[in-house]
């Protein structure tokens, strides 16, 4: 890509920072204006909060090479946290809890991720999947975790920071944007530092990567942790901001099949794939949905209309994945790459 | 379908969503968002139930022309029961103008929803089911349990025990087993099991099922292990049957076994075969299509070719007939609010209040074409249950006969637990309580 981008002239180059503070000035301030309710509740923060969620797993399966299967239970790890710090430590700060949440998701992470020190691969991913099934039973079995309430629901408490409230659509969309920012430009930093390519490393030759120097037992778990607290925090978002209920069988197997499936399709190893990933999986099946409803709604009911939407959505990744294996982000530097070149031989 | 009919049909219903929506703005119109589910786990539940809500407001309308006149819409977004699609759903279906109410017909969903409605003044209705403080109405104004919530069922299902052992007397040092679905809806008795246990004297085990609940091997074997006197199901959608299956491949007596209310279809027994001969189960309203008012949707609806069940031998049974139920609570409640505030599109703060003044008896049960389909309702603003009453039902394998009279819970031993509980949720949510005149203040426009 960066051998590619040289060949245009400088002046087409624009400083690498440019794209995204213009993409944040855009979510910062106008988004809030047009949106409205339904883009930010079904739309923009479901995909912040798994878009996070990406990142995490990102720097954990794309940078150092290690297939989790338990994202959702880090994620329910870090709801559920978050919701009992908030509860039960008087006077803490919302900020307070979210980041204790992070820890207590990291720490169940170094444990989980243990089992990688002499598993790789698929052993290693059936091994994630430990996390996924305890974490889940244990929330259900000890009702404390949801303090005792009846059917094992909580209810997020009212986001406020520093005394402003933040219970509107957006003001719930401007905390998990501000969230998300700052996660993923500390996971940008990272992944360019000596940590993210002794991630690297691991992944392309563990043994190689011993030999050079590399501490392959704290990196792999420094890994876990960093992405569990990253995931961690995603969960927060998607407790506190997007659903403001929490069950555990939300986060179940599905939830992180979903989150492999958008770092998969978003593209490995990229901080951008993950949000690539996440708005296709987001906003496609609902795009779809909108259009079977809107062109068919009066032929078929809405079961046949859902099946068919899977059929299609199923083809189309497939389709997507034989085409661009290595992910969306290839896909639009490939576009960008053909635009460039078009302005230049004109 | 040919693929040229199916254009045809594209281009017409394009064509009718326009020529609709013209219109719409004069025509006085009751929308009714349904987040139903027709695919996913609890299929069989949610083509039933939204089924026999559809036919009765499709009767409505072909039949009577609507509601003093006001047509009756609706549409469909499908949730497959999970979260965050319903949620989606709702912000989906709110967009759209003069909806009445919400029937999602899933406890985890209308967890999520309570804040957003309660914010947007539009009911939500749970009938049977849901979360059972909302009961309460001076802490949830639009949140309505109907006709029966989880609380008030179990006192059923506990005094239905009694009577079969003898008096509640006679429960002392029994022991009952309550194997429970492992989502929100199941989990919501487990304390009131436990409180009913001291009360009278029982020993109560509850053990879960994980969602959806397709294996129960180790479940039974433990039961089998406890000896119990009674299981309770509480279980729903595919976990019924197998459970029943499975009681009988450990060798524990299907009649021991009482369903709860969301364990008493057709689709929960059929599919056992033989294991469910001799199951009993709690309902609000019986099966069978010999009611007035499944008769007339069968002349009126189904004659005319736009009947919503595609299986035709599904009406009346069980979640049918409950849908159908469901639709008349709805339609009444419009026709309440609209005798008030005048025969016109209302609000969710109008129809609100004509769910807290909806009161049913058996004469007007029976005028709706509902005799002995359901007893009667009887809502206030701070009662939003409205005091239904309960029947039980033993399958002989073929269908189910009602063996029991209608039995009252025990609401006088409830409602204290249901206020402290309410009231709880008010002081964590920092929400101040209702009055009768905060209840009567309504949002008109």
């Amino acid at each position: 890509m960066t051998a590619m981008t040289s060949d245009v002239p400088p002046a087409l180059v624009l400083p690498k920072w440019i794209a995204p503070v213009l993409l944040l000035a855009f979510a910062y301030g106008v988004v809030p204006l047009i949106g409205s309710s339904y883009l930010f509740e079904a739309i923009l923060l479901p995909f912040l909060a798994l878009g996070l969620a990406g990142v995490g797993l990102n720097i954990l399966t794309g940078y150092a090479g290690q297939v989790s299967l338990g994202s959702a239970a880090f994620m329910a790890a870090g709801a559920f946290a978050a919701y009992n710090f908030n509860l039960r430590v008087e006077g803490l700060p919302l900020v307070g809890s979210i980041v204790l949440a992070g820890f207590v998701a990291a720490a169940i992470g170094i444990v989980f991720g243990l089992p990688s020190l002499r598993l790789r691969g698929f052993y290693l991913a059936v091994s994630t999947l430990a996390a996924q099934f305890f974490v889940q039973w244990a929330l259900t079995k000890f009702s404390w975790f949801s303090n005792n309430s009846a059917s094992g629901v909580i209810d997020a408490p009212r986001l406020s920071i520093a005394g402003f409230a933040l219970d509107g659509a957006v003001g719930r969309y401007l905390f998990a944007l501000t969230v998300v920012s700052i996660l993923t430009f500390l996971a940008y930093r990272l992944v360019s530092s000596q940590t993210g390519r002794n991630f690297i490393a691991i992944r392309d030759n563990e043994t190689a990567a011993r030999i050079i120097g590399i501490p392959v037992l704290k990196t792999k778990l420094l890994a876990f942790a960093i992405s569990s607290f990253i995931i961690g925090v995603a969960g927060v978002i998607w407790a506190f901001a997007y659903l403001r209920t929490v069950e555990p069988d939300g986060f179940d197997l599905d939830r992180s099949f979903q989150i492999l499936f958008i770092v998969i399709i978003g593209g490995l190893a990229s901080i951008r794939g993950a949000f690539f990933g996440a708005a296709l999986i987001v906003v496609f099946p609902l795009a779809l949905s909108r259009l079977g409803g809107f062109l068919l709604g009066d032929v078929f009911d809405s079961g046949v209309l859902d099946m068919s939407q899977r059929i299609v959505l199923g083809a189309l990744i497939i389709l997507f994945l034989i085409l661009e294996p290595d992910g969306l982000v290839a896909l639009w530097d490939r576009v960008r790459r053909r635009l460039l070149f078009a302005r230049q031989s004109t | 379908m040919t693929f040229l009919s199916t254009i045809k049909a594209a281009a017409l219903s394009a064509a009718m969503i326009v020529s609709v929506a013209l219109p719409a703005a004069h025509a006085d119109e009751q929308y009714f968002p349904l987040q139903s589910y027709r695919v996913g786990p609890y299929a069989a539940g949610g083509t039933g139930f939204f089924g026999g809500f559809i036919d009765y407001l499709n009767l409505i309308n072909i039949r009577d022309g609507g509601v003093n006149g006001v047509k009756l819409t609706w549409d469909e977004c499908e949730t497959q029961y999970e979260v965050e699609r319903g949620v989606e759903c709702y912000e989906r279906q709110k967009s759209r103008a003069g909806a009445a109410a919400w029937n999602p017909l899933s406890v985890g969903i209308a967890y999520a929803m309570i804040d957003r409605i309660t914010a947007d003044k539009v009911p939500l209705i749970t009938v049977n089911h849901g979360r059972t403080d909302s009961t309460d109405g001076r802490v949830f104004p639009y949140v309505f349990p109907l006709l029966l919530n989880p609380y008030s069922e179990t006192s059923g299902i506990v005094n239905h025990i009694a009577s079969k052992e003898g008096g509640i007397d006679k429960l002392k040092g029994k022991k009952i087993v309550v194997l429970y679905h492992g989502s929100p809806y199941g989990k919501e008795t487990i304390p009131i099991y436990e409180l009913l246990a001291q009360k009278y004297g029982f020993t109560v085990q509850q053990i879960e099922v994980p969602h959806p609940g397709n294996e129960q091997q180790s479940q039974w074997l433990t039961i089998r292990r406890a000896k119990p006197d009674f299981v309770v199901l509480r279980g729903w959608g595919v976990m019924n049957p197998v459970a029943l299956k499975t009681a009988v491949k450990v060798g524990y007596p299907v009649d021991h076994i009482v369903g709860n209310v969301w364990s008493n279809s057709e689709e929960d027994v059929i599919p056992a075969g033989d294991a469910a001969k001799g199951y009993t189960a709690i309902t609000t309203q019986a099966s069978g299509n010999s009611y007035p008012v499944v008769k007339e949707i069968v002349k009126t609806v189904y004659d005319a070719g736009k009947g919503n069940l595609e299986d035709k031998s599904r009406i009346g049974s069980v979640y049918h007939n409950l849908g159908i139920v469901n639709g008349i609570l709805n339609v009444e409640a419009i026709r309440v609010a609209q005798e008030k505030f005048g025969h016109r599109t209302l609000t969710g703060d109008e129809v609100r209040w004509g769910f807290e003044h909806l009161k049913l008896d058996p004469a007007k049960v029976e005028a709706l074409g509902a005799k002995d389909l359901f007893h009667s309702i009887n809502v206030s603003w701070d009662n939003h249950e409205g005091e239904g009453y309960v029947t039980f039902q033993q399958w002989d394998g073929k269908k189910w006969n009602v063996v029991s009279d209608w039995i009252a819970p025990d609401w006088a031993l409830l409602r204290p637990i249901i206020e402290k509980s309410a009231e709880a949720y008010a002081k964590e949510k920092g929400i101040k309580l209702r009055t009768a005149d905060d209840a009567n203040a309504v949002t008109t426009n």
